[in-house]
């Protein structure tokens, strides 16, 4: 086993320790000497040495583009480097439909919808549209999943008529409008509902929208809350990850 | 560059079901109207304003009428009714109708006679703003120089249309031919047009009338300076496909995003409210001069493209046959496709280049439109600029005639202007370098190339067959196209969509259907 020694990274150029970097950038400055001396400097406040412009070109009407190397003099200290492990594995869409047709062997069903009186599916939409968000595909992109998108202004009762009648293994609600409270209300009369009639452990529960965090979701009874920022496929990995564990669940029982 | 020997008989074959396909679909789409069309129809007839909430007259002109059940005859017939028994002006008829008192029931019938006489003027009028605007336009043209093919297409997208038309200048003073303000997130589903510039948009900028103005005068303004004509483009597509097509229309833009069904698979639109708005946005797009950008290449972005390549070609046919059927010549149908196959894959570039010159040689004399990769792009932003190299070489090998540059930040954040830069100066030098390789080249008959054109050839007959037996609406449910399904009664604007009374009228598209 390889032994953890105490090390100083540097930039590793042509030999160790050299600190080489290159850096690409643009200046409001149309090419001149002066220019050319402007982006030396600028390398420079950057912890570079020795730099050298080796590129400089008009890029804009006013603005040129440069290129410059240079020795990085700043190291990074690994006994320092600590990362907190998120709840979540970070997989990428073909990491997350590999463990799914490996582990569960059949697609995953899921609905979706805004509840209640919220008419903004723009954040519904950009988990479960094939078109996505922030250039990543939806859940509908995703061969491990069924998707229902329900759309806007859906009651509680026909969510869960439609989730029955499509033999849905998640729900994912979406609340976006948070006036006095409204997400949360209607949120936590969805869970009501499914406790009344003994289905609660029938559905994995998502909860998403702007003023959503997991520990909100939990809060109101949820397995799970995604907040601004949250991508297709974390969502995908979470509701993956929870069917493979509560599978392994059953077999074992 | 020499071409493939093509089963032509086939390909006619193909063009033929397409034409069927589409055939079908218009029984639908000749028997209703749409609240988008409505609203268009409105707007060219000169209706305008807002209220204070920012709400478009025609929105809650529409609306209103349609709950009245008044739509099924057309915003025209209901507006020149309302000028004559009130005797006022268009404007005022069509504030009345939006904001003041519901007319009675027992509204004394007006004959349809003197309501068409009343509507000859403001559709002569309307017909008059596009032609002038078409002329503006050539007239520009002729005084300056073309842009040679392939055309060096590039996008702006800041959110700020003040800032995207300072974007729009470097971009062309940098060599650009095209340039695209990318519209901002989900625009496509809002059911009205916004208003007046805006100067905040997530992802991009909305389209609006005057945001259109603002970057045509900025390329008015770059391609006097600069000698050469640089184009416009914008997005015609979601629920207000037509009304954008207008407004494109009348504010001299060059061409548009345009698709007979990308808002259905990728928007979720309603399909019947897709195809009637489509057909519609066309019929103003062709008598404007306007090229449409079709989104097949969209199809690469969630199908596999070697396995999915031949729903591209299809889909193209079936694209160009609902365009003829909206009056569009070919040289105004921009098909597209794209440069989407794993990078990686043994002889992807060999099938990437017969692709794009199967496109070529099916369709010759559309402006064919090639999208660059997206979809296999990482952040090793070095080794995307190769990727985008070879693309742009298969695109000036094979004369694609719209070329999207590809940029090596994709997949890391919206262009930085150095990354628009690079991506012109690369491609200037591939289409340069390599000018006429592609005439001194021929395939081998029997080679990958040809063998791989006839394949996919092969394949899309295949599946048209299949779309003309079961009808579209029956494939797009079944995921025939980027592998998405669609209900005909799901997804968004169903409720916008009215069957025609039999004295429907929409003196606008009549004129332009006479054209």
């Amino acid at each position: 086993m390889k032994e953890e020694r105490p090390k100083i990274l540097r930039a590793y150029g042509d030999r160790a320790g050299d600190g080489m970097i290159q850096l690409s950038f643009t200046l409001e400055i149309v090419p001149s000497a002066k220019a050319k001396e402007a982006a030396r400097r600028f390398a420079e406040a950057h912890g570079l040495d020795e730099v050298l412009v080796t590129c400089m070109e008009q890029c804009g009407p006013e603005h040129s583009y440069f290129v410059v190397y240079g020795q990085s003099r700043h190291s990074v200290d690994m006994a320092r480097v600590e990362v907190t492990e998120a709840d979540i594995p970070d997989l990428s869409k073909e990491e997350i439909e590999h463990r799914a047709a490996e582990k569960l062997g059949r697609k995953i069903v899921v609905v979706g919808a805004c509840t209640g009186s919220d008419a903004h599916t723009v954040g519904i939409d950009a988990i479960l549209n094939m078109k996505g968000y922030a250039g990543e595909k939806g859940l509908e992109a995703y061969k491990a999943f069924t998707v229902h998108n329900l759309g806007a202004q859906v009651e509680n009762d026909a969510l869960l008529a439609r989730a029955r009648a499509v033999g849905a293994d998640a729900l994912l609600v979406s609340q976006v409008i948070t006036q006095r409270g409204c997400h949360k209300h209607n949120a936590r009369a969805l869970v009501e509902r499914l406790i009344e009639r003994g289905e609660r452990d029938r559905f994995l529960l998502l909860l998403g929208g702007p003023r959503i965090d997991h520990k909100l979701a939990l809060s109101l009874g949820f397995d799970a809350g995604f907040g601004p920022g949250s991508l297709p496929r974390h969502v995908a990995v979470f509701i993956v990850q929870r069917m493979i564990d509560q599978r392994g669940l059953r077999c074992s029982a | 560059m020499g071409l493939i020997a093509l089963d032509q008989t086939l390909v006619a074959r193909c063009r033929s079901m397409a034409a069927d396909i589409a055939g079908e679909v218009h029984r639908f789409i000749d028997a209703h109207t749409t609240v988008g069309v409505e609203r268009t129809v409105a707007r060219a007839l000169g209706i305008e304003g807002v209220d204070p909430h920012g709400t478009p007259l025609v929105n809650t002109l529409i609306d209103r009428l349609q709950r009245a059940g008044m739509l099924q005859r057309g915003v025209a017939f209901c507006l020149a009714r309302e000028m004559l028994s009130r005797r006022v002006d268009l404007q005022l008829a069509a504030e009345y109708l939006a904001y003041g008192e519901p007319a009675a029931n027992d509204q004394a019938e007006v004959s349809r006679a003197a309501i068409q006489a009343v509507l000859v003027e403001p559709t002569r009028q309307a017909l008059a703003r596009i032609d002038r605007a078409r002329e503006e336009r050539e007239q520009l043209k002729r005084s300056l120089a073309a842009a040679e093919t392939p055309w060096k297409y590039v996008i702006v997208a800041t959110g700020n249309i003040h800032d995207d038309a300072v974007q729009a200048r470097a971009a062309a003073e940098s060599g650009a031919d095209v340039v695209a303000v990318i519209r901002a997130t989900a625009q496509s589903l809002l059911d009205y047009v916004p208003h007046g510039p805006t100067t905040e948009g997530v992802g991009g900028t909305y389209a609006t009338q005057e945001n259109f103005r603002i970057v045509r005068t900025a390329l008015d303004e770059a391609s006097r300076k600069l000698g050469r004509y640089v184009m416009s483009t914008n997005y015609s597509s979601g629920l207000c496909m037509s009304e954008i097509a207008w407004m494109g229309a009348v504010e001299r833009l060059d061409m548009l995003l345009n698709d007979s069904m990308y808002g259905i698979l990728f928007r979720d639109i309603n399909m019947r409210r897709t195809f009637v708005d489509q057909y519609f946005s066309r019929r103003i797009i062709g008598r404007a001069g306007i090229i449409i950008n079709t989104g097949e290449d969209n199809y690469l972005t969630t199908a596999d493209a070697v396995e999915a390549a031949h729903t591209v070609l299809a889909s193209q046919f079936i694209n160009e046959a609902f365009a003829h059927r909206a009056g569009l010549p070919d040289g105004l149908i921009g098909l597209g496709h794209a440069y989407e196959i794993d990078p990686w894959l043994e002889d992807s570039f060999v099938m990437e280049l017969a692709q794009a010159q199967l496109v070529r040689q099916v369709f010759p004399d559309h402006p064919i439109k090639w999208m660059p990769p997206t979809k296999h792009k990482t952040g090793d932003v070095f080794q995307s600029h190769v990727h985008d190299a070879l693309f742009s070489l298969v695109g000036t090998m094979t004369g694609q005639s719209i070329q999207l540059l590809g940029m090596f930040s994709e997949a890391v954040h919206n262009p930085l202007m150095m990354d628009r830069y690079l991506s012109l100066k690369a491609t200037r030098y591939v289409f340069n370098a390599a000018k006429h390789l592609g005439s001194e080249l021929v395939f081998k008959p029997d080679g990958r190339i040809a063998a791989r054109a006839a394949l996919v050839l092969k394949q899309a007959s295949d599946l048209l067959s299949t779309v003309r037996s079961e009808t579209l609406w029956v494939s797009i449910a079944r995921g025939a196209f980027a592998d998405v399904k669609r209900e005909p009664t799901s997804g968004k604007g169903l409720s916008g969509v009215i069957q025609k009374a039999p004295d429907y009228l929409n003196p606008l598209l009549e004129q332009l259907e006479a054209a």
